[in-house]
């Protein structure tokens, strides 16, 4: 399969090259975001505080990698999106523009993605030491009380993916 | 009696969690690095045996979704093992200790730590032997379970159409290609015990009585038919095996319980 290179974070005028099925691979920059960080995320948007990062064109990567271990980064597969589907309209609406995970979303944020011009990257679920070897530095950037539930951002490169909602 | 020494149990079954953990299935490897389907399919199958190559080859963990640690035992009545649980709580805790925590409270949500406790399934057997099942199971497959309570009425129809509206309703999420564990028969729980122990079972291999291996058959072709295809992108492999397995159960109840098992399929067995 021939892939498309696709840089995040993103701006629509881009994600508009992209379509259904597409095989994508991406380089840049993703913050890794799941249940408990997303829950903060979203309550920090609602009471106005300030975010862990800025929202506008990012790449979130749904993701719980395992402790690093003397690596970069531990196994970082894709985890199942449809539990951040609660938040993920609220975060869309404010500039989220890409999202990576794996499995099926609920009409909302399919609702969401469409409107506001932004893209769902399915990544090979169970992948995890592959997605590993993609991942150029990791940082830890916010909760880290939350453990593997933590915000880090990951330089990735050459990291595969398919276009699932665009 | 026969003792059976718990330094020996944790030694045996640390080990076994520690293989398990970086080398998923050999069978499903090799299915996924043959597979011919659509190409987006055959582009992820190749993915994910590449995957499974690294993670050994790296010996790193081949999905960061390492489960809560389910351990099925069956001890012989002649064996006598004292400290056995806590040997094989003390094999989790060491054979986890590289990996993610996993593991927290259903309520508070707080963190174990340290990936303990484990589920422990006991059954006991008649002899003098100790045979100690792993599995790793991640949340995102096995949140898709179900189980269904039928009528003896329901019979075969309803046995083949609750395991195509468990694959059909949560197979996409749950990592395929798959093997699902059908339990059918005993009472609620036995259901699903059973639709667990039936992932354990080598790929390929049909259940010995010939009515369970025609509705596995039946089942498989069913599940394959609905297009869910490897991760989800379509295509004829949803699962690469349906596997029942049966147990007596009262005269007015037929209760199925299925199972999806990700690809990511982590087990093993050891006997002491």
């Amino acid at each position: 399969m021939s892939a498309k290179k696709f840089i995040v974070p993103s701006d629509t005028a881009h994600i508009k090259d992209l379509h259904v099925g597409d095989v994508v691979s991406l380089y840049g920059t993703v913050y890794t975001a799941r249940d408990q960080a997303h829950k903060r995320i979203a309550a920090a948007i609602k009471s106005g505080e300030k975010l862990p990062f800025d929202l506008r064109g990012a790449a979130v990567y749904y993701c719980g990698p395992t402790p690093a271990n003397g690596n970069i980064i531990g196994a970082c597969g894709p985890t199942t999106s449809g539990r951040m589907d609660a938040y993920t309209p609220l975060l869309i609406e404010n500039g989220l523009s890409v999202m990576i995970g794996k499995g099926v979303r609920n009409a909302e944020v399919i609702s969401a993605i469409k409107k506001r011009g932004a893209v769902y990257l399915t990544a090979i679920g169970g992948a995890a030491a592959l997605y590993q070897s993609k991942v150029r530095s990791s940082q830890l950037i916010a909760y880290p009380d939350l453990g593997c539930e933590a915000v880090y951002k990951l330089e990735i490169e050459d990291f595969p993916a398919v276009v699932g909602i665009v | 009696m026969r003792n059976i020494d718990t330094v020996t149990v944790k030694r045996e079954v640390t080990s076994l969690i520690e293989r398990c953990l970086i080398e998923p299935d050999r069978a499903v490897t090799e299915k996924l690095e043959n597979l011919c389907d659509a190409p987006l399919a055959s582009y992820a199958a190749k993915l994910i045996a590449e995957n499974n190559r690294i993670a050994k080859e790296k010996k790193v963990f081949a999905c960061q979704d390492t489960g809560q640690a389910l351990i099925m035992v069956r001890l012989g009545d002649e064996a006598y093992c004292p400290g056995l649980r806590l040997a094989l709580e003390e094999a989790v805790r060491a054979a986890y200790s590289p990996a993610r925590k996993s593991v927290a409270d259903p309520l508070t949500r707080l963190n174990t730590k340290d990936n303990t406790p484990p589920i422990i399934e006991t059954e006991i057997v008649s002899g003098d032997g100790l045979e100690i099942s792993f599995l790793a199971k991640g949340a995102g497959s096995e949140n898709m379970a179900k189980l269904y309570m039928l009528k003896p009425a329901d019979g075969e129809d309803g046995i083949i159409s609750s395991i195509v509206d468990a694959v059909s309703s949560g197979g996409a999420n749950a990592c395929p290609p798959l093997v699902v564990g059908v339990g059918i028969g005993g009472v609620a729980e036995t259901a699903c015990m059973l639709s667990k122990r039936a992932l354990l079972r080598p790929i390929g291999q049909s259940n010995a009585r010939a009515d369970a291996a025609r509705l596995e058959k039946i089942a498989l072709e069913k599940v394959n038919a609905l297009g869910i295809g490897v991760a989800a992108f379509g295509g004829n492999n949803t699962a690469l095996a349906v596997n029942i397995e049966l147990a007596p159960t009262h005269i007015g109840m037929l209760p199925v319980a299925v199972n999806l098992q990700c690809h990511s399929l982590r087990h093993g067995t050891v006997k002491l």
